[in-house]
């Protein structure tokens, strides 16, 4: 059993970044044990041309289930409807919120091994080996499986996506699924709360979080980011969004935005590892922070321990003489 | 109404974790505490028991590890919940999260409880998954990752999350496992009564043979993944650190960085 079933979130017309980056990554793993990638695509309607363009990623076959989009567990029944019909040895998923609830729900109904904020795979000796950092990404854990099926569940952004230019046969699938699945209905997907900011495109970026105290702490960011003028921006963790301080729009990291800026100034982040897998392509990373044992300070080039109230005002008035002078 | 909190006992955040080089587990000796978003967890719970929105009649905390664990249970009872079930067995050492799952749910099976919460991670394994891995074994629905929770006519939750593509709203029948993660409430502290009075709240010692657990689905050596070995991560070069005394001073070690390096 050596084929690889690959999870490939869509919404609106468009699969998932990180899903592209699975199967090209599936592509290159089947070729070396021997098998093939095939992509499984579960939402309403999806057309055959759009589940066909997953050929051009790697996958050689893509099944095209006619199901609800958003929610895990009928993934869970398409994908074990495929592995029961099919012949896998694996199945791999992408960064982000549902690869993490599929691929575990997976695990359970085949009884099969999961791994997860897999930032490597190697195929060795006709098996993969998975490879996860752990304590704060001080060392990585080999992970192998000896389930028939392995599950791969992989960090957001492990993955580059590599177009081929190969087509996939495209196949309907049809599937029963479970009465609790159908327990769960999607009432509103995608919701966009707050201002659409745009921080993708920025060259500097200044991010806030939990440690900024209150949403008016946003300020220090904002008066930074106008001081650095041009093509700068303010962003924001998770945990400051939830809490309704900041866009969603804005937001870095696991459920949120990927960047990659010459500059990342972070002021009260205390650099979880979901929000640092949205960030760490930044040229230049500095964190302001009070306390020194934050594991942004292991991943910063500039890390400075202080009270933020009292450094950035001081650093924007600085920023604008030096760009004054 | 039978509401299940699952909990776990996590390295305290001040302890630096390591790994046993021999087996790959995570050296769980040192100080330990409850993990901070079962805090959350908690406290969803009894937020819907307090405020009526369900008739709630029990909140049972439910764990699995060693006997230390107990001290987890005991921080749950004092936060609130009724009382407790510590399934501890040498069989279950070394269990993968699949093995932990499933041991889980054999537990909440024979409990029947109407809605289970967990914290979205364990502050130690960082992983989103145990909900996802209970929720199918149980064939209940299940959300993960929920940071607001309704109660719709007593048996339907609506519960809020942040995805992939923004903020989704999810209509959930009962029975249902939840995961929550911290914006969901800000957890109360326990009173000193309830911390004296914790140990009195019943506590059930379960073993993986009176759950129904199939000896030979659970523990390292049965796990199906399996650790295989370490390697290090390529080192970073490590950045410069300024400890800010005279702010003046630090302001313009870093404009000087950042003039170094042409960002400004």
């Amino acid at each position: 059993m050596a084929n690889i079933l690959v999870y490939a979130l869509q919404y609106e017309g468009a699969f998932n970044k990180n899903s592209l980056g699975a199967v090209s990554e599936a592509a290159k793993l089947a070729a070396e044990i021997g098998g093939e990638a095939h992509a499984i695509v579960v939402g309403q309607g999806v057309s055959d041309d759009l589940a066909g363009t997953l050929g051009n990623y790697g996958a050689t076959k893509v099944l095209n289930v006619e199901g609800p989009e958003g929610l895990a567990q009928p993934v869970v029944d398409a994908m074990a409807a495929a592995v029961a019909a099919g012949d896998y040895g694996y199945a791999i998923f992408g960064g982000g919120l549902l690869g993490f609830e599929v691929g575990a729900g997976l695990a359970a109904r085949l009884d099969a091994g999961v791994a997860m904020e897999i930032t490597a795979v190697r195929a060795d000796g006709g098996k993969l080996v998975a490879e996860r950092p752990i304590l704060g990404d001080s060392a990585i854990s080999q992970i192998s499986f000896r389930s028939d099926v392995g599950i791969i569940i992989s960090r957001l952004n492990a993955f580059e996506i590599k177009e081929t230019g190969g087509t996939a046969a495209v196949e309907s699938l049809s599937v029963e699924f479970s009465p609790f699945s159908g327990q769960a209905t999607m009432i509103t997907r995608g919701e966009q709360r707050g201002a659409d900011v745009d921080i993708e495109g920025a060259d500097v970026l200044i991010a806030g979080g939990r440690g900024l105290g209150a949403e008016e702490g946003f300020e220090l960011c904002e008066a930074l980011a106008t001081a650095f003028g041009g093509n700068s921006a303010v962003a924001a963790t998770r945990a400051v969004v939830d809490a309704g301080w900041f866009p969603y729009a804005g937001q870095i990291g696991q459920t949120g935005k990927t960047v990659a800026p010459k500059l990342y100034l972070a002021a009260g982040i205390s650099g979880a590892i979901q929000h640092k897998v949205g960030m760490q392509g930044a040229e230049n990373i500095v964190a302001i922070n009070k306390d020194a044992n934050a594991p942004i300070f292991e991943f910063s080039d500039l890390g400075i321990v202080g009270d933020l109230n009292k450094i950035m005002p001081k650093l924007t008035e600085a920023v604008k003489a030096k760009k004054g002078a | 109404m039978k509401i299940c909190v699952l909990v776990k006992e996590v390295p305290d955040a001040a302890v630096q974790k390591k790994i046993d080089p021999s087996t790959g587990r995570m050296d769980r000796s040192g100080e330990k505490n409850l993990n901070p978003y079962d805090t959350h967890a908690i406290e969803a719970a009894m937020q819907l028991k307090e405020s009526g929105a369900m008739a709630v009649d029990e909140v049972v905390a439910v764990t699995m590890g060693p006997d230390s664990a107990e001290r987890a249970l005991h921080k749950a009872v004092s936060l609130g919940a009724d009382r407790s079930i510590h399934l501890a067995d040498d069989s279950l050492a070394g269990s993968d999260v699949a093995a932990t799952g499933y041991a889980l749910s054999k537990v909440l099976e024979k409990e029947a409880p109407d809605l289970v919460l967990l914290g979205q991670q364990s502050d130690d394994g960082e992983c989103y998954t145990i909900g996802a891995v209970v929720a199918d074994h149980l064939e209940f629905p299940s959300l993960t990752q929920v940071i607001k929770i309704d109660v719709e006519g007593g048996t339907k939750l609506r519960a809020e999350r942040q995805a992939e593509y923004g903020y989704d709203t999810v209509e959930i029948n009962l029975p249902a496992v939840i995961s929550v993660g911290d914006a969901i409430n800000e957890p109360r502290y326990p009173s000193l009564k309830a911390i004296m009075g914790a140990k009195k709240k019943p506590l059930d010692k379960v073993s993986a043979a009176d759950s129904g657990i199939d000896a030979a689905k659970v523990g390292g050596d049965n796990s199906a993944a399996q650790w295989t070995g370490s390697s290090e991560p390529p080192k970073k070069e490590a950045g410069r650190i300024i400890e800010d005394e005279d702010t003046a001073e630090t302001v313009d070690q870093i404009v000087a960085w950042l003039d170094e390096r042409k960002l400004i």
